[in-house]
């Protein structure tokens, strides 16, 4: 009895586990819980109930053993660790993996950092603003412009990200950098069209994945995820908006 | 034309930059955003209105991502966050913001409501190619 229920508590660890790595790096909530619910099935519990929000995941087995609470404080977006925890679930559905396998997989995914240098970021952050620039009919005088300021707003979100753990404020001050670079670059009559500058080098800053989360959780009938990823969404846009409307109240 | 289609492919790929995704499938990402927005700026140029192509423009761009997902095995936002990014109404947003910045709230108004409806065009985007994946995989 006591091994049946050691085994139980091994298996609710690994489901939090691939769960908790999906849910902070940027999965949809539906995806996380189906993925829970998919690895404690192949491991042979049939009945399992996993209720995931954007801060907080709960997961219950049916009869024996404590329903178990995981918190979530920090999100980022890493993409990556998503892909190689869907397929660790694959791979656990298939039973090529056993349960210790499975949990040091996971374990090293979740300690791993897999993401891209910053500089890198930094660097794809500015010339998708240069690109951007363009693709709204800017010219290819407003390219380097948009590609300095985007690149210097994007960075200025990271540092202030990690200063101060308020989101809305380092994108409130991102896109304010990005405008009053812009408007130095124009003022030195590097670039001619202001308006295009600035929106080339905040789009580095658009909520992307909160926009496709919120709407897929929506149509899997996750409301109360749908509606706090969408909020979160509008709230980096308006963090995006007050920056620039700073910038032209006081221009 | 080709300017734009270039950049919309070297802006969308550097997008999966910043979301972390991995090396190989940058340039499948980057081939969605361009596909999409290549849909978006023809029915722009034909008159149909904004609103329309990029409700057209998500519908592909979430179909073509559902393909990409389904070949290489991952989840389909891998390629799909990248590939609506250049139809976020940005420009829009920013207009409407500079007139409500200098009170000149009726223009501004008008802009910030279509800036929404496309929003809006993007969700059911992506909704309407959903039910369809959902209907291929149940056929």
């Amino acid at each position: 009895m006591i091994n049946h229920l050691d085994r139980t508590n091994q298996i609710v660890e690994v489901c939090l586990l691939a769960g908790k790595i999906m849910l902070q790096n940027g999965a949809e909530t539906y995806r996380v819980e189906d993925t829970m619910m998919r690895i404690a099935a192949s491991f042979g519990i049939r009945e399992s109930h996993s209720y995931v929000t954007p801060t907080g995941i709960i997961f219950s087995i049916d009869g024996t053993g404590p329903t178990k609470l995981i918190r979530i404080a920090e999100r980022s977006t890493d993409l990556q660790k998503v892909i190689i925890v869907n397929s660790i679930s694959r791979k656990i559905s298939s039973g090529e993996l056993s349960l210790k396998e499975a949990y040091d997989m996971l374990k090293e995914v979740e300690t791993n950092r897999l993401a891209y240098p910053l500089w890198v970021q930094v660097a794809a952050a500015a010339i998708a603003s240069g690109c951007f620039a363009i693709i709204f009919q800017g010219s290819w005088s407003d390219f380097l412009p948009a590609l300095i300021s985007g690149g210097g707003g994007f960075y200025c979100l990271d540092f202030v990200h990690r200063l101060v753990k308020i989101k809305f404020f380092a994108e409130f001050l991102a896109s304010f950098i990005a405008g009053i670079l812009a408007m130095c670059f124009v003022a030195i009559g590097l670039g001619h069209d202001l308006d295009k500058i600035i929106i080339g080098s905040v789009m580095p800053l658009v909520p992307g994945i909160p926009i496709t989360n919120a709407v897929r959780d929506l149509m899997a009938g996750h409301l109360v995820a749908g509606l706090s990823k969408g909020a979160e969404a509008f709230l980096t846009a308006f963090a995006i908006g007050t920056g620039i409307a700073l910038i032209f109240s006081i221009y | 034309m080709i300017e734009q289609l270039l950049t919309s492919f070297i802006a969308t790929a550097a997008f999966g930059i910043i979301f972390n995704v991995p090396k190989k499938l940058l340039l499948n990402g980057g081939l969605v955003g361009m596909i999409g927005w290549f849909i978006y700026i023809s029915f722009v140029e034909y008159d149909f209105d904004s609103v329309l192509a990029t409700f057209v423009a998500t519908f592909f761009i979430a179909l073509i991502s559902q393909l990409f997902a389904r070949i290489y095995k991952t989840p389909m936002t891998i390629f799909s966050v990248s590939g609506i990014i250049p139809l976020v109404p940005g420009g829009l947003a920013y207009e409407a913001m500079r007139h409500f910045v200098i009170d000149d709230y009726n223009l501004a108004l008008q802009l910030a409501a279509k800036a929404f409806m496309i929003s809006g065009a993007i969700a059911m985007g992506l909704v309407f190619s959903e039910v369809i994946n959902q209907i291929i995989k149940k056929a």
